[in-house]
């Protein structure tokens, strides 16, 4: 066990005493109570032979009950307090390992919640995903299997081996050596194993990564007949999964039967041991100080049984803990993800304006005011909330040294609109990307309401953006659900009259169930329009100040895309809004059309402006280019 | 379902069969040693010679060695098996993927197909390997054990037929409790994992609402049920080791006492402390089997869910197959649709397509235009067979599609398909699909007449540049035009475009298209199109509508005659006019 792991086992131990400060320990000293209990029977088996060799040719039954039949009572009252504690380890386990995957969970997810969107740009959704599935799985079974029985296997080795050495030093060595040797042959085939199963667990992702794409381009594959070419590359990869997963189960498998026999081995030495040293009158060495005999040998060997069982149970747990321990990890690194930082003071209120100025109220007034303490005096200024936004000089890398954007300055004024114009990369979804700090820009300054927008809660700063992307995600729920979204606390008028705005009450009357319609897997059942539709409508009933809008680039048929065009139209009246285009027209009846090149302004100005320059915007919109 | 699954054991059926003959032969050697220690154990306590404790020394040491064979020799064929199998079920289903129809790849989904080769297949090949490895040993011990307990212990042995049905009862009680809860758990679990990814994936619209809180509250309510349900389940299935233990205790307790009693009453008669030894041995033996088989026995019926969905997709037939005398030669480009029904499913109730009826020229160009749900798609998927029409019949090159070779006939009646998607691999790698023998220049060439070439010689690596899964690296026209070129390389006698320039800009769109009408005349073309001026050249133009030829016509004739063409022909013109103007 290397450095890292030792203290994620330890970090591990002490989340899960954390959360179970009593049941935990309680836990604990029952199974180790259980199986101590269950290494004693050796002892009761020892007198209770003892006693038989010296009277069994006696045939007298009554002279040797009292004192068997007390042991056998003794032996009955510890059985049932293990049988007890048995129990309530057993029960205690399974609360323990489900509530503390429970907290586990939880705490994953509501970390996650709190990381900023560059994580999840720059990490694989699938990856992220994992933690949940695989590694939780693998957790789970470490700790309600392996780590109990690992305690048990521990418990019940130490205790066997003090009786052992408590009667007889000489076969215990027998035992030793055969435990060294088990020792060694886990070490060798386990490795084996571990590291065949690593190799298994790349060689599947290989051929997972492999089937994904085909059965994603299956239909071109049968357009293009390629069904045989296909086959012979799956070919390659199932049959290199193959050897490796042969291999690590073969590893694995023989392991068992090994261990197992070489404790059939152990227990044959034991009792030529036995024999041998009871038939050459060896002086026995032993704590007990009895002599060798028949009543030592025998349960000596059923304690041999016991300790090589114990040994390969431990084997047996070593591909689930080293499987656990690299999940754990993983799970422990997700939790350490530092959050999304937030040191904004400004907030927004509700606010009432009045012949003083604005003033602060506690009801909803319809009316927004940003809360501005200063620190110098102490002193609170409140500013209305209008939606002016503008850009200084900004400058941003994703990655350092990188810069995709340099010394963009722009403004939109309360309810102006901003168009967006430039091919893939030019930095169009960077600067929406800035305006509500998903990212947080290297130089310059962006002002809201002329406050900076650093000193904004980013909370608050978000809820004066709203935002329509590209890519519609809905949730699992109703309609409803999914549009209330936009405001938790909207009534269901709101949310109708929201659709209506965006001219989706149309087509959700006429679904199954109207609003109360359950929408699945990002509303699979929904046409690509429609969804559009849905998100418009969520950004409508959220009736925020300012807008972002990322139209869809994916054609959809006139008729539906008139439609969307109106609900967007709709929801840009009376807002600033900052649109990236795909749409001429979109782009035409904007105030200010920027266009973007490799992350600088190359032109602005209005429509008619622009085409008067004959440049980069005239060549676009006479079709010279790609508008994506 | 089971046979169905069994076909796919194959060349592994002797490591099948193999692995539990070997697990018999270690099980009987394990039983047998304990008896013959029992043996040893008297003759020592009766004061044998070193010679005879030798004697049986070497004896138990040859059995626990060829235990150890046959364990470690099945542990191998057991891999060997439960792998080859789980290859075989993989390589199975990928082929049947592979034969199937458009109709059958519609039925399932992606991720699901994915699913069942990775962790489907992984499920079986566990339940596989416990079958012919622990559902042969575990009764095999415990009738081996049973036997082994009569023949040593005599009337001792009863206890076991007590003992063994309670705790065989109580263990089949548990599993019967618990295998409702863990399939209804099992379910809110996946919602629960499908709410995590709908988060990962949808965090930018979380983030942008300020809904962080709600989404937390959301998963910490539903994390809370599946912990209750999960609890409940795993509390029921922690009795089985108290019970095992309860069962294990009351033998021993029995055997401790009885014995003694019995071997004192009987001088050692009926029975000895040797035997006394092996019967506590065997006792466990039993009662731990018992155990593995309840074991066994959940890991089966867990597995038993995934075998379903193999099952399903293995005995998926084709809706598609080759004729019995097929035709390889496609005579020319002329299609000919006669009376033509269709629906995608046999139980659909409406028809997609209605009496179509139509007569293509060879070397014609046609334009087909509608809106969405007009079954522009559905109509030119009939023409290379991807679906079989539901009455009716298509003619291509003068013979009805189904008399000719599938292949032979998609090579000659090239797609290109609306979703259509680049592999991963280079730009050549990705144009060979068309032709696995183009040289360089006929690509270059295919690439020049798609107007891909421009954009390709301008990557620094040209035609060698790497295309990402799903060409996530290139734009959506730079992808739509090599598909393009992908399909112009199978020099086909018929292309089809369906929606495949959506993306591409007007200039390059009509650039292409003049491209195909010179290097290309004598293909027969048809395009699908949202825009009118994607069709506006061609010969022909028909317009759909609700499954069924509303028009056919020039430009020019349908401007006049279809109210629809024009009202699409308007609306598109009211924002491209002006740019009219402007050129």
């Amino acid at each position: 066990m290397n450095k890292q792991q030792s203290t994620t086992i330890r970090r591990l131990f002490k989340t899960i005493l954390g959360f179970y400060p009593v049941m935990l320990p309680v836990t604990i000293f029952c199974i180790i109570f259980n199986a101590a209990v269950s290494s004693l029977p050796s002892i009761f088996m020892q007198n209770i032979i003892a006693t038989l060799e010296t009277s069994w040719q006696s045939g007298d039954w009554n002279a040797v009950s009292g004192k068997i039949l007390n042991l056998v009572l003794i032996l009955t009252i510890f059985y049932l307090l293990s049988l007890i504690a048995g129990f309530i380890f057993n029960q205690l386990m399974a609360i323990i390992t489900q509530g503390t995957l429970k907290k586990m969970r939880e705490e994953m997810f509501n970390g996650m919640q709190r990381l900023p969107i560059k994580y999840f740009d720059t990490n694989n959704h699938g990856d992220i995903m994992s933690y949940y599935t695989n590694d939780i799985d693998t957790l789970r079974q470490m700790v309600s299997q392996s780590f109990p029985q690992l305690l048990v296997s521990g418990i019940t080795v130490f205790t066997v081996f003090c009786i052992m050495i408590y009667y007889c030093a000489w076969l215990t060595l027998v035992v030793v050596l055969g435990v060294i040797c088990m020792t060694a042959i886990i070490k060798k085939v386990g490795g084996g194993s571990a590291k065949f199963f690593f190799r298994q667990q790349n060689a599947l992702g290989k051929l997972e990564g492999f089937v994904e794409e085909m059965m994603n381009g299956q239909k071109v594959i049968k357009v293009f007949c390629h069904e045989e070419e296909s086959k012979v590359d799956f070919d390659k990869l199932n049959d290199a999964l193959f050897e490796e997963s042969e291999k690590a189960n073969r590893y694995a498998n023989i392991l068992a039967p090994i261990l197992n026999n070489i404790g059939n081995v152990l227990y044959v030495l034991v009792a030529i041991t036995g024999g041998v040293l009871l038939l050459a009158q060896v002086p026995n060495i032993s704590l007990s100080g009895l002599p060798i005999g028949i009543s030592i040998v025998v349960p000596f060997l059923n304690m041999t049984k016991q300790f090589a069982g114990n040994i390969g149970q431990v084997s047996h747990q070593i591909n689930a803990v080293v499987m656990g321990m690299a999940g754990t990890q993983r799970i422990f690194n997700l939790m350490d993800q530092q959050p999304e930082q937030d040191n904004g003071y400004v907030t927004l209120v509700n606010a009432i304006e009045g012949p003083n100025g604005i003033q602060e109220s506690e009801k909803r007034t319809g009316v927004w005011a940003w809360k501005h303490p200063h620190q110098a005096d102490g002193s609170v200024t409140y500013t209305k909330l209008t939606g002016d936004v503008r850009l200084f000089d900004v400058d941003f890398s994703y990655e350092e040294g990188k810069t995709v954007l340099h010394n963009v300055s722009l403004y939109a004024k309360p309810g102006q609109k901003v168009a967006f114009v430039g091919s893939t990369g030019a930095g169009k979804t960077t600067i929406t990307n800035l305006l509500n700090r998903f990212y947080d820009i290297a130089d310059g300054k962006i002002r809201y309401d002329n406050i900076n927008i650093n000193k904004i809660r980013k909370s608050d700063l978000r809820r004066a953006l709203g935002v329509v992307l590209q890519d519609t995600n809905l949730f699992t729920g109703t309609v409803m659900d999914n549009i209330r979204y936009g405001k938790l606390e909207a009534t269901d008028e709101e949310c109708i009259a929201a659709a209506k705005l965006a001219g989706a009450d149309d087509f959700i009357t006429r679904l199954p169930n109207g609003y109360e319609t359950m929408l699945t897997e990002n509303g699979a059942n929904l046409s690509q329009g429609q969804r559009q539709l849905l998100s418009i409508a969520r950004a409508a009933v959220a009736d925020p100040p300012v807008m972002i809008l990322d139209e869809a680039t994916s054609s959809i048929d006139t008729r539906t895309e008139a439609i969307v065009q109106r609900g967007m139209d709709a929801l840009m009246e009376g807002r600033t809004v900052f649109v990236i285009a795909h749409r001429l027209s979109t782009v035409k009846n904007s105030d200010v059309i920027i266009v973007l090149d490799h992350g600088r302004i190359i032109e602005r100005g209005n429509h008619e402006e622009l085409l008067a320059q004959k440049g980069q915007y005239y060549q676009l919109y006479t079709g010279a280019f790609e508008l994506e | 379902m089971i046979r169905q699954l069994a076909k796919s054991i194959r060349e592994y059926k002797a490591a099948s069969i193999a692995t539990p003959i070997l697990v018999a032969g270690e099980v009987v050697m394990e039983c047998i040693i304990p008896f013959v220690i029992a043996i040893l154990i008297n003759e020592i306590k009766a004061g044998c010679s070193i010679d005879v404790i030798l004697k049986y020394g070497i004896i138990l040491v040859v059995m626990a060695a060829l235990s150890l064979l046959f364990g470690a020799w099945a542990g191998s064929t057991c891999a060997t098996a439960s792998c080859g199998l789980a290859k075989n079920l993989r390589k199975d289903i990928f082929y049947s993927i592979q034969s199937y129809s458009f109709e059958n790849i519609d039925k399932f989904m992606t991720s699901s197909l994915v699913t069942r080769m990775t962790t489907d297949v992984t499920n079986v090949q566990t339940a596989y390997m416990m079958l012919i490895r622990m559902a042969i040993r575990a009764p095999l011990m415990l009738v081996f054990a049973f036997i082994m307990a009569f023949v040593m212990g005599g009337k001792m042995a009863w206890i076991f037929l007590v003992v063994v049905p309670i705790l065989a009862a109580g263990l089949a009680a548990v599993i019967y409790k618990v295998r409702p809860l863990f399939k209804k758990v099992f379910k809110k679990y996946d919602a629960l994992n499908q709410s995590v990814q709908e988060n990962i994936k949808g965090m930018r619209v979380v983030k942008s609402f300020v809904r962080e809180d709600y989404e937390q509250k959301k998963f910490n309510h539903a994390a809370e049920d599946v912990c209750a349900d999960f609890t409940k389940a795993e509390r029921i299935l922690a009795l089985n080791n108290p019970l095992l233990q309860f069962c294990i205790y009351a033998v021993m307790v029995f055997v401790l006492s009885f014995g003694s009693y019995t071997i004192v009453t009987s001088r050692g008669m009926d029975l000895d402390v040797g035997q006394l030894s092996s019967l506590l041995t065997y006792s466990f033996m039993m009662l731990s089997s018992l155990m593995m088989l309840s074991m066994v026995f959940a890991l089966i019926t867990l597995a038993g869910e995934s075998a379903k969905r193999i099952a399903e997709v293995l005995s998926e037939k084709s809706t598609l197959s080759n004729p019995e005398n097929p035709v390889r030669e496609v005579e020319d480009g002329s299609i000919s649709f006669e009376h033509v029904n269709f629906k995608y499913s046999k139980n659909a109730k409406r028809m997609v397509l209605q009496d179509i009826n139509l007569d293509i020229r060879s070397g014609e160009t046609i334009g087909i235009i509608g809106g969405t749900g007009s079954s522009k798609s559905s109509l030119i998927q009939l023409i290379s067979r991807l679906y079989d029409v539901t009455d009716g019949s298509i003619k291509v090159g003068g013979r009805d599609v189904r008399e000719y070779d599938l292949e032979s006939l998609r090579n000659q009646v090239a797609v290109v398909l609306q979703k259509n998607i680049l592999f991963s691999g280079t730009i050549k790698e990705n144009l060979r699909w068309g032709n696995k023998e183009a040289t360089d220049e006929e690509m270059i060439q295919a690439c020049k007449m798609s107007c891909a070439d421009e954009f390709v010689s301008q990557f620094p690596d040209g035609y060698d540049t790497y295309i990402e899964q799903g060409g996530a690296n290139v734009s959506g026209g730079q992808k739509q035009r090599l598909c393009i070129a992908r399909a112009l390389l199978k020099k086909p006698k018929i292309l089809i475009l369906d929606d495949s320039t959506s993306a591409v800009d007007t200039k390059t769109d009509a650039k292409i298209r003049k491209a195909m009408a010179e290097y290309i005349p004598s293909t027969t073309k048809i395009i699908i199109a949202q825009r009118t001026s994607s069709v506006e050249n061609a010969d022909r133009i028909i317009v759909m509508d609700g499954g069924k030829i509303a028009n056919v016509g020039t430009h020019a004739e349908l401007l006049k005659s279809s109210s629809i063409y024009r009202e699409i022909y308007i609306s598109q013109n009211k924002e491209s006019k002006e740019s009219e103007n402007i050129e």
